[in-house]
């Protein structure tokens, strides 16, 4: 071997190292208890990798590699690390929008290197898998982009228009028909540039309609589609361990799209070519809401053995997840039974609240997922619900005129006593009045949820001192 | 050039691989673990590189530059956000 082989050789060898590091990276994020470790020998993987490349790619154009990955890295970096977990959603959305991007552009390299007469005949699959990865790429990348923008609360609504739904799909049907006339036809600059306008055009038109709530489902989506662009572009440029990542990634995403959009009970064509109905549907609801004062609340509370906590994205927005961790504290130390129930919808992504509740200090072995802590209801003293209201709703199991029918729902209803905190009497995202409100072993107690939750904790220090202990 | 069937070996055996290592996550770790897989998929960045190093018209370059920056962009960002997510996954026994 020369030096030039062998040098090939060590970026190889690093390649499969790097793809072994990968999987069982993520294969380590799949438990609580080796998350941590996961990620980290995932981001070895990454530098090893990065840093072999060097050896394929030797002297040449170093400078722009080097300035290139130190601008990409630099203020991605910073902002990563000071951005809320809130934001975290929206973060990925970007982050995976620029891995789609970069995909594209490998594309669009090969491309222009194909459209070269001098180089040569290409194999049909190497073009046809370029196109396709670049086409993927490009949605991902805008569609993300309009995605994050949603999340960030840049860009708040839906955006419609007559005739829509046929529009995009004459824009996607002349996108690949681009792509196919450069499969089959010739590789010319002027049908790759009307190509990737077209492209990236789609992916915008087909992320707008799409409304904030089923963000999450699209994300994954497209989280699966840069995978998959990802593999694409690795078979065009003959590197293994892209074609292994990025399948890895894509068949994952794809899975977990799937959970979402089941749990939601939203198939995925309904998130991607239909507007969530906007209210509307389902029976009136008889009774009225009971209101509760903090005090009366907090004696609900100190009588209780079990207590079983529902939060939503609402508890989020209003930041009263390190309160609400106080509460349960106090709770605890007063010796109850305390529990959090997390519907798998609930935040902005699955698992987004557990996060939120993670970095307020909740061990995660106090929380339970769904089909786990809904036979424990019935045993349940007392249910907290804060700003949680659809997945909470027991119109989804009992109503079958209502928009949500069918939705899995976390069965707050039968649990003995129920205590949901709220800022006023409106409905959900979904529009729907909720029949839980109106229950009644339901008390609502009308506050904001950092405000409640302080209430609730000074009350019950108030009960326990005058108790006589 | 990689064989045509060996790459669709290739592309079959990760598939399965990607579906089976997601099956066993539970939801808790669903947004950490979406997170992490679009960390992973930052490896675009070494493609990038090569085909920036490969390129000599003033076009590819720039083209090869953009994709270089972008893929940098997915696995730092990428990291930093999963590794901020799963350092607060803590037990009780933990505390």
């Amino acid at each position: 071997m020369d030096l030039h082989e062998t040098l090939i050789w060590i970026a190889k060898a690093s390649y499969f190292l790097a793809a072994v590091l990968f999987i069982l990276g993520i294969k380590r994020m799949a438990s609580p208890v080796t998350a941590r470790k996961g990620i980290v020998q995932a981001g070895i993987g990454m530098v090893i990798a990065t840093l072999a490349t060097f050896a394929i790619t030797g002297m040449h154009n170093i400078e722009l590699i080097v300035l290139g990955i130190a601008v990409g890295v630099l203020p991605t970096w910073l902002w990563g690390k000071k951005v809320a977990m809130t934001d975290m959603p929206q973060m990925v959305a970007l982050f995976n929008g620029m891995g789609g991007g970069s995909a594209a552009a490998i594309g669009a390299g090969e491309l222009l290197k194909f459209s070269n007469p001098s180089s040569g005949e290409h194999a049909l699959v190497t073009v046809a898998l370029a196109v396709l990865g670049a086409l993927i790429g490009s949605v991902s990348m805008t569609g993300s982009i309009i995605a994050w923008a949603k999340l960030d609360g840049r860009m708040d609504k839906r955006f419609t228009f007559p005739g829509q739904q046929v529009f995009n799909f004459l824009v996607f049907a002349a996108a690949v028909a681009a792509g196919l006339a450069l499969i089959f036809w010739r590789v010319e600059p002027w049908l790759i540039v009307a190509f990737f306008a077209l492209s990236l055009l789609f992916g915008i038109l087909m992320t707008l309609p799409i409304g904030g709530a089923d963000m999450p489902v699209v994300i994954s989506l497209y989280n699966a589609f840069t995978g998959l662009a990802v593999a694409f572009e690795g078979y065009v440029m003959n590197i293994e361990a892209l074609i292994i990542a990025g399948t890895v990634v894509g068949a994952a995403g794809t899975f977990l799209t799937q959970l979402m959009a089941k749990a939601m009970n939203r198939p995925i064509s309904g998130v991607l070519f239909s507007n969530f109905g906007g209210g509307g549907g389902g029976e009136a609801i008889a009774g009225a809401q009971k209101p509760i004062e903090a005090s009366d609340a907090a004696s609900l509370l100190y009588m209780a053995e079990k207590v079983i906590i529902v939060p939503g994205y609402g508890m989020a927005v209003a930041q009263a997840q390190h309160k609400i961790w106080e509460l349960t504290q106090a709770l605890i130390k007063a010796g109850k039974e305390v529990k959090f129930a997390i519907h798998p919808v609930a935040g902005r992504m699955p698992g987004h609240m557990n996060v939120l509740l993670a970095e307020a200090g909740v061990p995660y072995d106090l929380i339970a997922d769904m089909d786990d802590i809904n036979p424990e209801f019935k045993t349940c003293d007392v249910s907290i619900v804060i700003g949680a209201n659809d997945v909470v709703n027991p119109a989804a199991r009992t109503d079958k005129s209502s928009p949500i029918y069918g939705m899995p729902i976390l069965n707050v209803v039968d649990s003995r006593q129920t205590i949901v905190i709220k800022r006023g009497k409106g409905t959900g995202f979904a529009g729907i009045e909720n029949a839980l409100f109106y229950a009644d072993n339901t008390r609502l107690l009308y506050a904001d949820g950092k405000e409640a939750a302080n209430q609730l904790i000074s009350e019950l220090k108030a009960i326990e001192g005058g108790g006589g202990h | 050039m990689i064989d045509g069937f060996l790459a669709l070996y290739i592309f079959m055996l990760a598939a399965f691989t990607g579906k089976e290592i997601i099956g066993r996550v539970p939801v808790i770790l669903h947004t950490p673990l979406m997170s992490g897989s679009n960390f992973v998929h930052g490896i675009v960045l070494v493609g990038a590189m090569i085909a920036l190093a490969q390129a000599d018209s003033t076009l590819a370059k720039t083209i090869g530059f953009i994709g270089v920056v972008l893929g940098a962009g997915n696995a730092a960002g990428g990291y930093v956000v999963t590794e901020r997510m799963l350092e607060m996954f803590k037990s009780s026994k933990d505390k």
